[in-house]
């Protein structure tokens, strides 16, 4: 890849993405009434980090395992109530401890 | 009130630096490992900022000339941001207009929106200061990760990798602890991905993961409505 082809792959990444996210927050200045687009939209951020998640998480380390006992372990630290800090740092620990077992065994 | 509606802002957006710092730690890596410069990294962090939206991105970016690849990629896996920004258009102050939205709405991320939608009535100070430090993580966990990337053992990279996960789980679980109707929700959609994932792996990522985020909530918004008070919760 040249010079030229990463500035023209930069300015589709950038610009599609920047457009997206202010297009609707600053068009859109009136309430929205419906009762079923409000529900919607309360749904739509979790349902779309979930699916980002699962299964795509299990895939993302050297094993399908050690990624397991990481997200597990997010999860868990998560529901405990711990910060979105803690929750990374206690997964990444988990994460790397198995994969530490899996090469040893 | 409003000055401290900046600060507020700033100290919310401290955990979320951090974790940032970690996971584009993991991307400056992943970069490097794929034959981009420091310097490639850093810029597509600073200007997107957007984790998923920027994994695929160097993905194509192995081939040349995937312009239009590049384009769908970006459109399917970041339409959810277009999600979250009528969800914050909803929750804006009478402040929060014109020239102000278009600024501010750059610093629409998963993690960013997830506190910002929690507000009653949000202040443009607010979320600026909910942004500034998450973004200078970003960029700066990037560039350590190129820099360093290729120092590190393969398992320490490896552990890094999860980190971005972890913070989705910390954002969706403890929400759908609280919310039943939230809990079947977002089970819905994980089978409904796991599903395309497994069936129809023709189904690029990007696609499968907008259609069943979309799908799961339609459907959840159907059958389990949310009334006004719960919303806000």
């Amino acid at each position: 890849m040249n010079t030229r082809e990463f500035i023209i792959y930069l300015a589709i990444m950038a610009l599609s993405t920047y457009l997206i996210r202010a297009i609707p927050f600053a068009l859109l200045t009136k309430k929205i009434k419906s009762a079923y687009i409000k529900s919607f939209l309360h749904y739509i951020p979790y349902t779309v980090l979930t699916v980002m998640t699962v299964p795509g998480a299990l895939y993302a380390t050297g094993h399908v395992l050690t990624a397991a006992v990481g997200l597990v372990t997010g999860v868990v630290t998560a529901i405990r109530g711990k910060d979105l800090t803690l929750v990374a740092a206690a997964a990444c620990a988990a994460t790397f401890l198995t994969e530490l077992l899996v090469y040893l065994i | 009130m409003q000055k401290n509606d900046f600060t507020r802002g700033l100290k919310n957006g401290i955990p979320i630096a951090l974790g940032y710092l970690s996971v584009s730690f993991s991307f400056g890596i992943m970069a490097a490992s794929q034959g981009m410069t420091v310097l490639q990294a850093v810029l597509i962090s600073m200007l997107t900022v957007t984790s998923a939206g920027q994994l695929a991105g160097i993905q194509v970016m192995q081939s040349p000339g995937q312009y239009m690849a590049m384009l769908i990629s970006q459109l399917t896996i970041n339409a959810r941001y277009s999600f979250m920004s009528v969800s914050l258009s909803q929750k804006a102050d009478a402040s929060f207009r014109g020239k102000l939205r278009w600024l501010l709405g750059f610093f629409i991320t998963d993690e960013i929106f997830a506190l910002a939608v929690q507000e009653k009535e949000l202040s443009p100070r607010y979320f600026l200061g909910l942004g500034v430090l998450p973004y200078f993580g970003w960029a700066a966990g990037t560039l350590l990760g190129a820099l360093l990337g290729s120092v590190l053992p393969d398992m320490v990279m490896n552990a890094l990798c999860i980190a971005m996960y972890a913070m989705f789980a910390a954002i969706v679980s403890p929400e759908a602890k609280k919310d039943t109707k939230l809990l079947m929700v977002v089970l819905f959609s994980a089978a409904l991905m796991c599903l395309c994932y497994y069936l129809i792996p023709a189904l690029s990522a990007g696609l499968a993961i907008s259609l069943c985020a979309v799908l799961a909530a339609g459907l959840g918004a159907l059958v389990f409505p949310v009334r006004e008070e719960e919303e806000s919760a």
